[in-house]
């Protein structure tokens, strides 16, 4: 428990918001949907593997969508695979989060003019959250995303949306 | 093998049930399909029938693109996004054919140094190879262990060109700038301490008794197959051809070092199987760092920008060049017509040739079994799929 | 063995069949072979013992503007030797002999051709699309080719 670890006399009470204890969990184990596209899938996995140990976030590569709550669009998008792509978005279940990552994801990157193939931005078919410049993005830059996507994630609420 | 299992099975009171083939796609979206490979797999119980690959989910038209360059030396980006783990292969192989079609002669310090950079690229790319293929086979550690190692050689890259993956570095003609200084002596250290890595994982992964059940034995490719299916690199070594570019076709000046040619020998089973693949990038990765290390003690000096030509506009004709990459034979066909623009370039990828094999060899084996003879192909579908 | 002597070995097998040769003054020497008889030469270049050309190296189509072009490098392991073989057919009617049934390794080459440049490829086993979906429309390497507006409903211009 960290900080409060053996510092209480007696059984104790934290007060806090709903929303503030929901969000801090959902943020602190962000599932990631295993799922790599192109360069910056090798990216991914470097941010993943020893050096930068994308796991003390809580992200944990699950390979089914069903498991997971963030997907990371790390590649080029063609056309071929967006459907595939929203089909995996579609099964993720809510509340779910799409962090775009790299160049080719976020506009078509270097393939924007003459790709005939490739779908010019991963957002002209789901909604993206967070979007990660870079061709590829170090996984420093990876994992700058993902705090700004747990940062968005703290500051979410429950509460009903008065209309205006 | 098929046939038998195929046969209808008779229950304890003599009834006969009736048995069918099931399709099961594996992919696009498969955590060892390494990327976006989709395949349709018949099965019959466990066994596969036939397995059909679908390409394509990752088309980037590269060779499209490359029509629409207003000069040589921007291909080289677009080269570099083809096999995104082994980059600096890509650059080499398509300035080899730049260069054997412009007729360049380029120094003998760029030689040495793109020596030195594919071969640390191809150690890179292997550990990726080593270490996914390990994950496949239910072994993590050579994955974090490997992964560690890699970062070394990145940095490395990332001294002398500044990028980690993507390098833009070795052009037509040379480099884009020459080593650091520092560069030869932090090399020479690398391999050093890569050594006991190598020595660690090999000792941890290829003579464990679960990975050899896995993979002994299994996907096992004949050399007429692999010849007749033009498969190269360690998939054609991994059978028994002794064949190697770097030493039977030779480029840049790899035929003053000393080093051998890393053939399959059958030792866990029979030759040609998914083991034999797997050793051969092992042992490769030490030929590598004899290669380094003969590089780095007699680097000479000169000009690495002296033979960069400032306009490139070839005479009409066309050019094949090949290296040997991490995968297999990397080959660029470039037809050039009298413009600054690349008329055609197509893009010879050793993955895509070596998957194309992938039927006869599953055919008969596991599900399982699958898993494992993929991994040891070792594609990149950035490659494949260009 | 030279490209001269390859060169000299096929035009005294097939004459009239060998159009045109190039073989010195270009990086890689080349022989023009009447599209016709491009499996007939391919299947006497394997398993001729002088030759022996069991490995593909690449197929790869060309747009010349007008005509389509297809390029073989071959190579033998056996006496390592190489050569470029070279046919040309109409844009109009794209029908070349497929050589798959000689090198295996052909069939995704072909394919490859047949999906990118829309060569019809006589013989071939299982000519489909292999890169683009199975719906896409046109040629992509063409060079009088044109990219689609939509693409399923998805916008494909940036």
């Amino acid at each position: 428990m960290g900080l409060l670890d053996q510092k209480f006399e007696n059984s104790n009470i934290v007060v806090t918001t709903m929303d503030n204890l929901l969000n801090w969990a959902r943020l602190s184990s962000l599932y990631q949907m295993q799922f790599g596209l192109a360069c910056c899938a090798i990216e991914m996995m470097a941010a993943s593997a020893s050096n930068f140990d994308m796991m003390r976030f809580g992200v944990i590569p699950r390979a089914t969508p069903r498991q997971c709550d963030v997907m990371i669009v790390s590649g080029t998008v063609t056309l071929k695979m967006a459907s595939r792509i929203k089909r995996l978005y579609d099964q993720m279940p809510e509340p779910r989060y799409v962090i775009s990552m790299g160049s080719c994801s976020n506009c078509g990157g270097p393939y924007w003019e003459h790709g005939y193939h490739v779908l010019k931005g991963v957002d002209r078919v789901i909604p993206v959250d967070v979007y990660v410049p870079g061709c590829p993005p170090r996984p420093e830059a990876l994992l700058e995303g993902l705090i700004k996507l747990q940062e968005k994630i703290r500051n979410e609420t429950m509460v009903k949306k008065k209309a205006v | 093998m098929t046939e038998t299992h195929l046969h209808a099975i008779k229950t304890s009171t003599g009834r006969t049930l009736r048995t069918e083939e099931m399709v099961v796609n594996m992919g696009p979206q498969h955590p060892s399909t390494h990327g976006v490979l989709r395949l349709e797999v018949v099965l019959d119980g466990e066994i596969v029938v036939d397995v059909i690959p679908h390409l394509g989910y990752l088309h980037r038209c590269f060779e499209k693109h490359c029509e629409h360059m207003t000069s040589y030396q921007q291909v080289i980006p677009y080269v570099d996004r083809m096999d995104y783990v082994a980059a600096m292969t890509n650059e080499h192989a398509f300035v080899v054919a730049a260069e054997k079609l412009l007729k360049i002669e380029v120094p003998e310090r760029v030689h040495y140094i793109r020596i030195i950079m594919a071969e640390l690229q191809r150690i890179a790319s292997h550990l990726i190879a080593i270490g996914t293929f390990g994950i496949d086979m239910g072994a993590f550690t050579p994955f974090l262990y490997y992964f560690r190692d890699r970062e070394k050689i990145l940095e490395l890259f990332e001294m002398t060109c500044g990028a980690r993956l993507l390098y833009n570095y070795i052009w037509i003609g040379g480099l884009s700038h020459d080593i650091p200084p520092q560069f030869v002596e932090r090399t020479k250290e690398f391999c050093t301490d890569f050594k006991k890595t190598l020595k660690e994982v090999n000792d941890l992964l290829n003579y464990n008794e679960i990975f050899i059940k896995r993979t002994a034995n299994v996907g096992i490719l004949p050399k007429d197959l692999a010849i007749n299916y033009a498969c190269s690199g360690p998939m054609l070594r991994g059978s028994g051809v002794d064949f190697d570019l770097r030493r039977d076709d030779p480029y840049t000046l790899y035929n003053k070092f000393e080093w051998d040619v890393i053939v399959g020998k059958g030792e866990m089973g029979t030759v040609g199987d998914v083991w034999d693949r797997n050793i051969v990038r092992q042992r490769e990765m030490w030929e590598s760092l004899r290669i380094i290390e003969q590089a780095i003690a007699t680097l000479p000096e000169g000009d690495v920008q002296k033979a960069v030509p400032k306009r490139i506009r070839p005479v009409p004709g066309d050019a094949y060049g090949r290296v040997e990459g991490p995968r297999g034979e990397l080959g660029f066909y470039i037809v050039a017509e009298d413009s600054v623009t690349p008329y055609r370039i197509k893009a010879r990828a050793p993955a895509f040739v070596n998957l194309s094999v992938i039927n006869e060899i599953s055919k008969g084996a596991m599900l399982a079994d699958l898993v494992a003879i993929m991994g040891s192909i070792d594609i990149v579908l950035g490659e494949v799929d260009r | 063995m030279t490209a001269q002597e390859i060169h000299d070995i096929l035009k005294s097998q097939f004459g009239e069949a060998i159009l045109e040769a190039k073989l010195e003054n270009v990086p890689d020497p080349f022989i023009k072979i009447q599209t016709e008889k491009i499996k007939e030469v391919a299947e006497f270049t394997k398993s001729d013992d002088r030759l022996q050309f069991d490995y593909l190296m690449c197929l790869s189509g060309v747009d010349y503007k007008g005509k389509l072009g297809i390029t073989y490098h071959l190579y033998s392991m056996t006496h390592r030797h190489k050569i470029v073989l070279k046919i040309e057919v109409p844009t109009e009617t794209p029908n070349v002999p497929s050589v798959e049934s000689v090198w295996k390794t052909a069939n995704w080459h072909e394919r490859e051709a047949y999906d990118l440049f829309g060569f019809n490829f006589v013989g071939h086993p299982d000519q489909r699309r292999i890169l683009l979906p199975e719906d896409w429309e046109g040629h992509p390497l063409r060079k009088d080719y044109q990219t689609p507006e939509f693409y399923n409903g998805m916008k494909v211009p940036y």
